[in-house]
């Protein structure tokens, strides 16, 4: 049993460890067949022209050939606008001097993003990398080999008597966690640094991820130390090593996983080699030997497979809790169905590539004005006899309107959050080992409150403006509200990098091994705002405490992920109905006394302000005064 | 202004030795009823923690900070002060405690809530390094230091802390020897078919049950650490650890070395119906308080979480001069043997007694039970007892109350179900039982139902 978990592990690290490393498996020059990625013939002429010393030089790693390309870009691009006759000294800003034939500007000069795509595309383009050449192998040896690595270390466990298998948690280094101040300056250092990003890239200057990364790991690993120096004055009563604190491993895990989603989401070229490894399984989907995977594709795919392996952990860890055995079902059925597939076969349809499952303001793009125009007036195609842009368009609302409150007033919150949703998913499975780590001090709550909220606040704003945009807009993206202008393209490209990928991808998976595997979906998800405004106020749903046997022991506080502190409302033998509560039913699985229970019933009645953990009757207090 | 001065003057001062459940329950309602002055002592940790979850600690499910049950600006917010001092002396005529550490306190009134401490029986050895129980932080903490040098660990005394303790060794990678004086686990207590499932158990997770085995002595090596015991028969096993758990009695040394003090005691402090003791304005709760006439059937001395919770608030009221008889109702009780849950609810004997019977199902894996006793005459409904299996506390407290006939009980016995959702409901199966034991032909007419459990709580 010691020995398969060993060699599961084993090869587990053998492939996660190729799968980053095959970053380094390429070869990259700039030649004519390199330049045949760029369609325009005047941009490839012209880099041709200001290439120097870089034609034909050859470079082993696809990170240096992508900044060595940045300054012939930059050389082409200030040929082609001094050959249009662009003088800023005689004030001359737009062309005058265009060849003929060419009547848009742009097909001619190179603008700024031109210049950014280019360099994706050139590292891109006539590539000699091994992963691309040898993509069914590396795909065996990495999602293949992993899989049965991760299972072999997994499934001894189903040798152990089925029941709570918490020990050594918090003797863990992976999954003790990190104490509030830490966690604090972590969020102040990702939203710092990724302003700073930002600003980098605005002035397209370096490699700023990768420095950004390399600060990131050095702050944390400066706290680390300042931790340690400071810890023994703080903690004065914490018998063993029990105690949240110090998981530096953990801070490592957070870190790496940051690090992934920074490069992910914003230099994806640097993923280049990694993402051919997953060609043969989008080959294989879209029955075309020439189909090519995009980072979201190897996103994709990698998220579902983590979801299974770590499923089938979740699986095995609460195979004595039938709730717990269809929740992490259903999830996984989602994330195959409707988030991993669905939008493939629609692709293959041509069809918009949308999960039908992720209502608004989940899904901010539905309002937006290309995603509308696309839906409402592009798209031809019809199903049944309705045009099906238009029907994925109402489906979208309908879903927001009516199945979001009528499901969420039958089954609570949890219906969504921790049976359906992606987000949700990957929380309840990869993140399972790391639910205790969420902050359940009032302080948190309030902070909870405030950012939750305003997230919702925001995105409905925005959506407004979108429709009014659509609706009203014409082409241009300034909207005029008497007092100010507001540039709703803008506006929608800072709500999807500032919320759509830094707070739900880099915090909201990155922080799982820092504060918690619901950070995302407890501070941030507005869906999850409104689904709690509803659960809150008007759901059959509710947590109930049976009656008096709480014993205050807390094990039900410490393991909620969104950090209720249940042990509060069932030491007094008061029902929870809370807002954030995604019902994973986790704190009735690890009660030690059978307190607690998910339940729906009749609304009726005062929901949770029955106190019935009072044993003096103030009857009894009148007779005997 | 004098009557200011006058009324500061009047404000009570309610002092409460022991920051457990019960003390802490008392100066909780205290606070609630009255604008008292409070002040809590304990030598044993500065804020009220959870003694149920010491085992959590040591096994690394939870972090001691979790332990707490209120976060610590709350005592500071309700105006409850907390003092981390031994109390040596209580003197009921100047109404005075002698500090070990600070200033004396002059008290008002005073509640003793100071729980227990480990028995132990005069063993050889008992006293030796590695030798203790586990009830206090500081138990905890030797438990702590002794299992980096501890390889195996004896636990003597067949109880709920003895499982524990096992329990915890075991997360470790210690292996333990249990030494049970009866012939089943805890079988003065449970009846004889769930005491053997738990026997079983306990055998299933690999820890050395010896039945009807006793402590003889304790042998120690040169350092004076414990190296081994000798159990009744003569067997000398090897360990570094011994565990006694042999029970609980009330921690009360220092009210019975007391000078000037009017407060009687036995095994624990004697207090009324009122829980007042035999010194004026001086109260005792939890389980160091031993009741002159606990009701039918209670022991006079119930070291329990609950009761300790229920006599703390009572206590409270009394304090605050509203007379309540303390009245802890049906006896309820929980606990949890490795990983069986364990409830129970009422009365319910180790064998048949004259006038009680049961119907009794067991899941075929032999890890879930229900137990449900009746009346042999009335067929009223007397207990359960749940193995594995949760039932809603008021359902049964309401249809034992009621004396509801065990028939109609079984008919409706969804209404108790409290197991999480999807799990197996095994009401038919209890009533099979039933049906071929006493030939009659129930059917089950109320499954789960958390709507029909209030219609029927409600009275409708």
């Amino acid at each position: 049993m010691k020995y398969t978990k060993i060699i599961g592990l084993t090869i587990f690290i053998f492939s996660f460890t190729l799968f980053f490393v095959s970053i380094l498996f390429s070869s990259h020059r700039l030649n004519d067949k390199t330049l045949e990625g760029i369609e325009n013939e005047y941009h490839r002429a012209a880099i041709k022209q200001v290439a120097g010393a870089e034609w034909e030089k050859e470079y082993d790693l696809n990170f240096k050939f992508h900044e060595a390309m940045k300054p012939v870009l930059k050389r082409a691009q200030v040929l082609q606008d001094s050959l249009a006759g662009i003088n800023p000294e005689k004030n001359i800003w737009n062309a005058v001097n265009l060849p003929e034939g060419v009547t848009d500007e742009g097909e001619y000069r190179i603008w700024d993003d031109i210049v950014k795509k280019y360099a994706a595309t050139l590292t891109e383009s006539n590539v000699t990398s091994i992963t691309a050449n040898r993509s069914g192998l590396f795909f065996f040896l990495v999602f293949v080999l992993g899989t049965i690595g991760a299972l072999l270390y997994l499934l001894p466990g189903l040798k152990k008597l089925p029941g709570i298998k918490h020990d050594g948690i918090f003797f863990n280094q992976f999954q003790k966690g990190i104490i509030p101040i830490l966690e604090m300056v972590a969020v102040a250092s990702v939203i710092g640094i990724s302003l700073w990003v930002v600003w980098q890239n605005e002035n397209n200057n370096g490699p700023a991820y990768v420095r950004t990364t390399l600060i990131f790991t050095a702050l944390i690993l400066v706290l680390i130390g300042s931790y340690e120096y400071f810890k023994e004055g703080r903690m004065p009563w914490k018998p063993g090593t029990s105690s949240v604190g110090n998981g530096w491993l953990g801070m490592l895990l957070g870190t790496f996983l940051i690090g992934f989603y920074v490069i992910l989401y914003f230099a994806p070229q640097y993923l280049y080699n990694c993402i051919r490894i997953v060609d043969p399984v989008k080959q294989f989907i879209r029955n075309d030997p020439d189909a090519r995977a995009s980072q979201w594709f190897l996103y994709g795919f990698l998220y579902t497979v983590v979801m299974f392996v770590m499923g089938i952990r979740m699986m095995i860890k609460y195979r004595h809790n039938r709730y717990q055995l269809i929740r992490t079902g259903s999830v996984l059925f989602f994330q195959l169905s409707f988030a991993f597939m669905l939008p493939e076969i629609l692709g293959m349809l041509n069809q918009p590539e949308i999960n039908l499952t992720t209502p608004w303001p989940l899904d901010y793009d539905l309002y937006d004005h290309y995603n509308m125009t696309n839906l409402l007036e592009e798209n031809k195609t019809t199903f049944l006899g309705m045009n099906v842009g238009v029907m994925m368009f109402v489906w979208g609302i309908i879903l927001t309107l009516v199945i979001v409150p009528l499901f969420t007033y039958i089954y609570g919150k949890r219906w969504y959050c921790s049976w359906v949703c992606g987000c949700g998913g990957l929380a309840e499975t990869l993140g399972d080992p790391f639910r205790q780590e969420s902050d359940k001090s009032l302080r948190a709550w309030r902070i909870e409150r405030y950012v939750i909220y305003g997230v919702l606040v925001v995105v409905v704003l925005m959506s407004a403006l979108q429709i009014y945009h659509y609706a009203f807009g014409g082409d241009s993206s300034e909207i005029n509200l008497g007092i100010v202008d507001i540039n709703v393209l803008n506006l929608r490209k800072w709500y999807g990098f500032m919320i759509g990928s830094m707070f739900a991808g880099v915090v909201g998976t990155g922080f799982y091994p820092l504060m918690g595997n619901r950070m995302w979906c407890r501070y941030g998800c507005p869906l999850a705002a409104i689904l709690g405004i509803v659960q809150r106020f008007k759901s059959r749903f509710r947590i109930t405490t049976n009656g008096g046997q709480c014993i205050s022991c807390g094990n039900c506080s410490t393991y909620c992920e969104m950090g209720i502190d249940v042990r509060s409302y069932a030491q007094k033998g008061q029902d929870i109905v809370r807002a954030s509560c995604v019902g994973c039913g986790v704190c009735s699985a690890v009660c030690p006394r059978g307190v607690l229970r998910l339940e729906n019933g009749d609304t009726d009645g005062e929901r949770a302000l029955d106190i019935r953990n009072i044993h003096i009757q103030m009857e009894d207090v009148k007779i005997l005064n | 202004m004098a009557q200011q001065e006058n009324k500061v003057q009047q404000v009570e001062h309610i002092v409460i030795i022991g920051n457990g459940i019960s003390g802490v329950t008392a100066a909780r309602y205290v606070r609630k009823l009255s604008d008292k002055k409070v002040t809590i002592i304990s030598s044993e940790t500065k804020h009220f923690f959870s003694r149920t979850a010491l085992m959590y600690i040591y096994m690394g499910h939870m972090p001691a900070e979790d332990t707490k049950p209120y976060e610590d600006w709350f005592w500071a917010k309700n105006r409850l002060n907390l003092i981390q001092d031994h109390v040596q002396n209580v003197n009921t005529r100047t109404q005075t405690l002698s500090m070990y550490k600070g200033e004396p306190i002059h008290y008002d009134k005073l509640l003793i809530a100071c729980g227990s401490k480990p028995n132990k029986y005069g063993w050889p050895g008992q006293d030796a390094e590695g030798v203790q129980g586990l009830y206090s932080m500081q138990d905890l903490e030797g438990m702590e230091s002794y299992s980096p040098t501890t390889k195996h660990a004896v636990i003597v005394g067949g109880g709920l802390i003895g499982i524990e303790m096992a329990e915890m060794f075991a997360s470790r990678g210690i292996t333990t020897t249990f030494l049970v004086r009866e012939k089943s686990y805890w079988s003065n207590v449970l009846p004889a078919e769930e005491s053997e499932m738990i026997s079983r158990h306990i055998l299933e997770h690999h820890i050395d049950l010896r039945l009807g085995t006793e402590l003889k002595e304790i042998l120690t090596d040169s350092n004076g650490r414990a190296r081994a015991v000798v159990t009744t028969s003569g067997e000398e096993i090897a360990c570094q650890f011994v565990g006694l758990t042999a029970g609980v009695s009330p921690n009360i040394d220092f009210v019975k070395n007391s000078k000037e003090c009017d407060i009687d005691c036995k095994k624990g402090i004697l207090v009324n119906d009122f829980l007042a003791t035999t010194a004026p304005n001086v109260f005792a709760v939890g389980d160091c308080a031993e009741l002159m006439n606990p009701e039918p059937s209670r022991r006079p001395i119930e070291a329990i979480w609950y009761t300790g919770r229920m006599m703390g608030e009572t206590a409270a009221y009394n304090m605050c001069d509203k007379r309540v008889k303390y009245s802890p109702k049906m006896w309820f009780n929980s606990a949890k043997f490795l990983d069986i849950e364990y409830q129970v609810y009422g009365e319910v004997p180790t064998k048949p007694t004259e006038h009680a019977t049961a119907v009794y199902w067991e899941q075929p894996e032999g890890r879930k039970s229900v137990r449900i006793v009746f009346n042999k005459n009335t067929k009223a409904v007397l207990g359960f007892n749940l193995m594995g299996v949760r039932y809603r506390h008021e359902v049964c407290e309401k249809w034992i109350q009621d004396q509801t006939h065990v028939e109609e009980v079984l008919q409706q016995l969804g209404l108790a179900n409290f197991d999480p959702e999807f799990f197996t409901e095994y009401e038919s199966k209890i009533i099979e039982v039933y049906n071929k034991e006493q030939n009659r032909n129930l059917e089950l007419k109320q499954k789960r139902s958390l709507s029909a459990v209030w219609r029927f709580l409600k009275g409708k």
